[in-house]
């Protein structure tokens, strides 16, 4: 049997921000791309529209940004025709120049040209003592409910975070009328004042993250910064938050539900199974997967845009989309604006300066890491301990994570590695006394999610 | 056993919600939400928890509600197995937690 059904000549992966601005930049350029996208409707998780039934006005959905999420909304119905629009449809895999997908109709393959891979981010995740609980979410979870079905994740709830994510939900929630119990950053506030000068590159947003701060302060919210290690009590589900501030006081507080990850991490299975090559960024500690300042992989005819190569945020991933786009309407030697590639060119090293900023506001937790205790779970897929990870790494001369995975299992749960990979390879660093770019990355391999095995070729 | 919540579920519904009431049950036993719910909102509006962990002794309930970290995945009594956060709720759809018939 044939597998490969079809080809064509421009696929852009994701409709968040980047792949709805690239699908769109494309049409204007003369082309009818294929956009695939998992979810049912369009928008990403930052613009996530809510089911049918569960609608709410975009004002209440989105706050400062409506009108962002309206003109993004509005892509797909106004070009309807012009692009082959594909939801609910999972990319499962890239192998050379074909992908395998799973829709609605079933399994089915695609071979593209050129390829715009607009993955996105999720919550970056580090192990706490009760994190497994029922009640504990990432903040985007928490977000996710809010936005996308109009619940609160508990009736009383904690933030824990190490982002601006932190003080929007925590805004959110407010706003929405849910009772929160704590609002803990475990980076320091010293580090936000000091690159409040740069973070000013970016005026419209650090103006919102200073209003953000105010309303939380008008509503009896009370921000503490430099959380040094948190705690979630219960055991079925959450009844409470434990924390030790930055002069190592203990405090707890009553809740039954906490919101808590620590920034962003790009997704980047399917830059890596496409052959993309990846550098370690020292900042962020992510494998990034390399792109030049249009877009452009290692791998001639595949982009990358958006937060899926390096988290940048919404109003960047709109540029990145659109800039990856003319980049590879140029190598099609098609006719393009130059005038608009150098605008966006512009606006993206503006944003490059307030993101520098914003990464050293909120430098990395690595404090949370150090008191991962023995006994604590690390991959919630399979129940992988720190202590066997510690111990495989020591005894077994797991010396990177490939190794490290092929002893524990580590990464090879459900998830693939998305929620534990980061953990386990600070983990692993720390035990060996090695630099944390020294003990790689976990491979990506398909399918990378999972799917029923009925219906595969 | 997945407690069943007295006063509740886990979540908390704070925009109100107008579209049809949907019927589905939760280990036998009748629930309720709405139109637009998802099946992790339909479930833990009325319980604590999604399923059972398969490696040890506790109840899951979801985490990252974006269809990244798989840990929502639910039993259907017709076989289906479904990731929560992704699936809208059907009326009469049977989530098996515990087994069916047991609260």
């Amino acid at each position: 049997m044939e597998w490969v059904v079809a080809e064509a000549k421009a696929v852009v992966i994701g409709a968040g921000p980047a792949g709805l601005r690239a699908a769109e930049a494309l049409v204007r350029g003369g082309l009818r791309p294929v956009l695939i996208d998992e979810a049912e409707r369009p928008g990403g998780q930052i613009y996530r529209q809510p089911p049918a039934g569960a609608a709410r006005a975009a004002a209440q959905l989105y706050g400062f940004e409506a009108k962002k999420a309206v003109a993004l909304h509005a892509i797909l119905p106004r070009l309807a025709d012009a692009i082959d629009y594909r939801p609910r449809t999972l990319v499962w895999n890239v192998f050379g120049n074909r992908l395998d997908t799973l829709g609605p109709e079933g399994q089915g393959g695609l071979a593209f040209e050129r390829l715009i891979i607009a993955s996105g981010a999720m919550d970056r995740v580090l192990p706490f003592p009760g994190w497994t609980l029922p009640g504990v979410f990432t903040l985007g979870g928490a977000q996710i409910a809010l936005k996308a079905q109009g619940v609160a994740i508990g009736r009383r709830v904690a933030l824990v975070g190490a982002g601006p994510l932190l003080p929007l939900v925590a805004h959110q929630y407010a706003r929405a009328g849910a009772t929160i119990a704590a609002v803990l950053d475990v980076t320091p506030l010293a580090a936000k004042v000091a690159n409040a000068p740069g973070m000013t590159a970016d005026a419209a947003t650090f103006a919102k993250g200073l209003w953000y701060t105010l309303q939380n302060a008008i509503a009896g919210l009370t921000l503490r910064f430099g959380v040094r290690a948190i705690r979630a009590e219960g055991e079925r589900r959450v009844v409470g938050l434990a924390w030790r501030d930055a002069a190592g006081r203990a405090h707890r507080v009553d809740c039954d539900a906490i919101g808590a990850s620590f920034g962003l991490r790009s997704e980047t299975q399917l830059a890596d199974l496409a052959g993309c090559a990846f550098a370690f960024d020292a900042v962020t500690h992510q494998w990034i997967p390399q792109r030049d300042a249009a877009g452009r992989s290692s791998v001639p005819g595949v982009y990358l845009a958006g937060d899926g190569a390096g988290v940048g945020g919404a109003d960047v991933a709109e540029l990145q989309g659109e800039r990856a786009a003319l980049a590879l309407m140029q190598d099609l030697r098609l006719p393009i604006d130059t005038g608009r590639a150098t605008t966006l060119d512009r606006r993206l090293a503006r944003q490059a300066r307030f993101r520098r900023a914003l990464e050293a506001a909120w430098p990395y937790p690595g404090h949370l890491v150090d008191a991962i205790a023995d006994d604590e779970i690390i991959c919630r897929c399979e129940g992988v301990t720190a202590a066997t990870l510690r111990a495989t790494a020591r005894e077994r001369d797991a010396q990177e994570m490939n190794r490290l995975k092929a002893f524990t299992r580590i990464g090879m749960g459900r998830c693939q590695g998305r929620v534990c990979g980061h953990a386990a390879a600070e983990l692993l660093a720390r035990t060996l006394g090695k630099d944390v770019a020294a003990v790689g990355r976990l491979r990506g391999n398909p399918p990378i999610k999972p799917i029923p095995v009925g219906g595969l070729p | 056993m997945i407690d069943a919540a007295p006063n509740g579920g886990l979540f908390h519904r704070l925009a109100p919600r107008d579209g049809a009431t949907i019927a589905f049950t939760i280990d036998g036993a009748p629930a309720q939400a709405r139109a637009g719910d998802l099946l992790l909102t339909a479930i833990l509006l009325n319980r604590v928890a999604l399923r059972r962990f398969e490696f040890g002794d506790a109840a899951r309930a979801g985490f990252c509600l974006m269809g990244a970290c798989q840990d929502c995945w639910v039993m259907l009594a017709d076989g289906r197995r479904v990731r929560a956060c992704t699936t809208l709720l059907e009326p009469g759809m049977a989530v098996v937690i515990d087994g069916v018939g047991r609260g």
